[in-house]
């Protein structure tokens, strides 16, 4: 029985590339008949009085959570037949069996001051078994929304026998004003569009902020000075410190290394644009690169050996690999039109990318040798996409057309499916999907 | 004579230089303001400058060569700087909507760059000219159509004084 409940998973997981091969991306893909796993979520119990409010937001977010993954479908409560009130209650299975849910997840609450337990269990329910066991996660009643994102990290985790992307954020350039005056300031948020906050005022132009390995600090381009300068922030303390670079240089597109210590960017000189690698704590740096022509957008690959990023040495925007000391560059793009900002999958075998055909932007995915490459989205103008850190969803910025053109920030499943707007107060762009948090 | 036009002339620069969308504030845009119009018919202030020798080119898509007009545009700002050789003069190179942030980026330098190389082989002190680059993140134009882009498409000649720099 807990076969049958995996290998419905498992193809469920298949199911995009599967339906991807049998035409050219679009919304074909999204309109694919896909049948979402069912599962039920009982009111968490509120173990006392004083929960009884965080327990009933914390069940409704875990359910959100999972039901936006598109994955996943929650029945509703009114369908019930068992009303498993409580966590300590052994299981109805047969109750669950018959309203065809799958997978059942109970928990329950306890707050004490500004105290939050939360405990969890998940239940597959044609085998009649808990999956994993029982687990508590503590934190504070306004942290509320991270205690649910864990329960639903760790649900999605043991279904999916991947991690979850949760309990992450994001940061990015929350935007206001119209194009010939944009206000632009670095934000960041929850994964879910919640709990946003500005890291900085709109005094001056920011662009492309890149959150490191451990989500403590962030990358950006700062026009402050009127040119360019890379900019490393401290997400705590919000405080910053601009990068080393000589009069006349233009240095961005900055991303950090794996370890955190290093960065790889662009610097302009002379007209010319080439990658480099810097030494965050003493600014020594290293050229990659020395062509004449454009390089930019470099992205490390997840083990940092290799540096996949663009180029126009071949007259049009087009994706390279090289070695991440430098050296010969393979071009891994091909198809029609002009590919620009990859980003290397965490799970290190897909790219991600911005291509340009025909008057219209879409994100894609291709194999790192260039092979599969799929259309995920198509639009006025998309671009800049992030990974979750479980590489299954990718993030992005979609702008309208004409003169009252916004940016807002989108995700879509890397199948193509799941196409959703982030709702964001304000216009949005570049958005850079941090680890998940510790 | 001259310079006392100048020291008022210094606050304005200064405002224009302090903000991130300079060229937005040049030509044309304080006519009412009588010190400015005694300025633009002065020709040795940059609003003469911006006004009637014109401080910006512009391109063609995904090209940073400067074009027959743009060369007769910059053969009168050689003529001015050479004239007036105590103002700096900042290049910024702009790119339309049409492409990836960090491309637009790469595409504004190469303009900057190539007017600011067109300069120096007139003879204008590369000391004096600094380029920079905005991508497409300041349009002056905002339609999503070519009448709008061609004018995004521009090098744009800031001056001022080398006092303040």
């Amino acid at each position: 029985m807990m076969k049958r409940f995996l290998i419905a998973l498992v193809a469920l997981m298949l199911a995009g590339p599967v339906l991807a091969q049998s035409g050219p991306l679009r919304l074909t893909i999204t309109d694919g008949v896909i049948e979402p796993l069912p599962f039920a979520v009982p009111s968490f119990e509120p173990e006392n009085a004083a929960a009884a409010q965080v327990a009933a937001d914390i069940t409704r977010l875990v359910s959100l959570d999972l039901s936006g993954t598109g994955l996943f479908r929650e029945i509703p409560a009114s369908a019930f037949i068992s009303a498993h009130s409580s966590f300590a209650q052994a299981v109805a299975y047969p109750d669950w069996r018959a309203i065809n849910a799958q997978a059942l997840i109970s928990g329950a609450v306890t707050v004490s001051g500004n105290q939050l337990i939360v405990k969890f269990r998940l239940y597959d329910v044609f085998s009649g078994s808990e999956m994993g066991g029982g687990l508590q996660f503590a934190g504070t009643v306004d942290g509320w929304r991270r205690m649910a994102h864990k329960v639903a990290d760790a649900a999605y985790g043991r279904i999916t026998g991947e991690g979850g992307y949760f309990d992450s954020r994001i940061v990015f350039v929350s935007e206001s004003g119209p194009k010939d005056n944009r206000q632009k300031r670095l934000a960041i948020m929850d994964f879910d569009g919640a709990n946003m906050q500005f890291l900085t005022d709109s005094s001056a132009l920011v662009l492309a902020p890149r959150f490191s390995p451990t989500g403590d600090r962030v990358l950006y381009t700062s026009f402050a000075s009127g040119f360019p300068r890379i900019n490393v922030l401290d997400v705590t303390s919000v405080g910053t410190r601009q990068l080393q670079t000589a009069d006349g240089e233009m240095a961005f597109s900055p991303r950090f290394s794996r370890d955190g210590t290093q960065v790889i960017y662009s610097l302009a000189n002379g007209g010319n644009t080439d990658i480099y690698r810097g030494d965050i704590a003493s600014g020594a740096s290293t050229r990659l690169t020395s062509a004449p022509s454009i390089e930019t957008a470099p992205s490390l690959s997840p083990d940092g050996s290799q540096i996949v990023f663009e180029s126009d040495r071949s007259g049009t925007q087009q994706m390279y690999i090289m070695s991440a000391n430098g050296g010969d560059a393979r071009r891994i793009s091909f198809g029609d039109g002009r590919y620009a900002t990859p980003v290397w999958s965490p799970r290190g075998d897909l790219i991600a990318f911005t291509k340009q055909n025909a008057g219209r932007f879409h994100i894609g995915v291709m194999r790192t040798d260039g092979s599969e490459e799929r259309l995920l989205t198509s639009s006025f103008l998309d671009e800049g996409p992030t990974w979750s850190p479980n590489g299954r969803v990718i993030m992005f910025m979609r702008e309208t057309q004409g003169a009252g053109g916004t940016s807002s920030l989108y995700s879509v499943d890397v199948s193509g499916r799941n196409l959703k707007p982030v709702p964001l107060p304000n216009g949005a762009s570049d958005p850079s999907w941090g680890p998940l948090q510790p | 004579m001259t310079f006392l036009p100048k020291i008022a002339l210094m606050g304005l620069i200064a405002i224009t230089a302090g903000c991130t969308n300079p060229d937005r504030f040049a030509a044309g845009a304080d006519d009412a303001n009588a010190d400015a119009q005694a300025g633009a018919n002065d020709p040795t202030s940059p609003l003469f400058f911006n006004q009637t020798i014109g401080d910006r080119v512009l391109f063609t898509v995904d090209t940073s060569t400067l074009t027959a007009a743009g060369k007769i545009i910059l053969d009168g700002q050689v003529g001015w700087l050479q004239s007036n050789a105590d103002y700096l003069a900042i290049i910024e190179g702009h790119a339309d909507e049409q492409g990836t942030r960090e491309y637009n980026i790469s595409l504004g330098f190469r303009r900057a760059n190539a007017v600011r190389e067109y300069l120096v082989s007139k003879g204008v002190p590369a000391t004096r000219l600094r380029a920079t680059s905005y991508g497409k993140e300041r349009p002056i134009q905002i339609c999503s159509q070519e009448s709008c882009y061609a004018s995004n498409r521009r090098a744009v000649t800031v001056i001022s004084l080398a006092s303040l720099s």
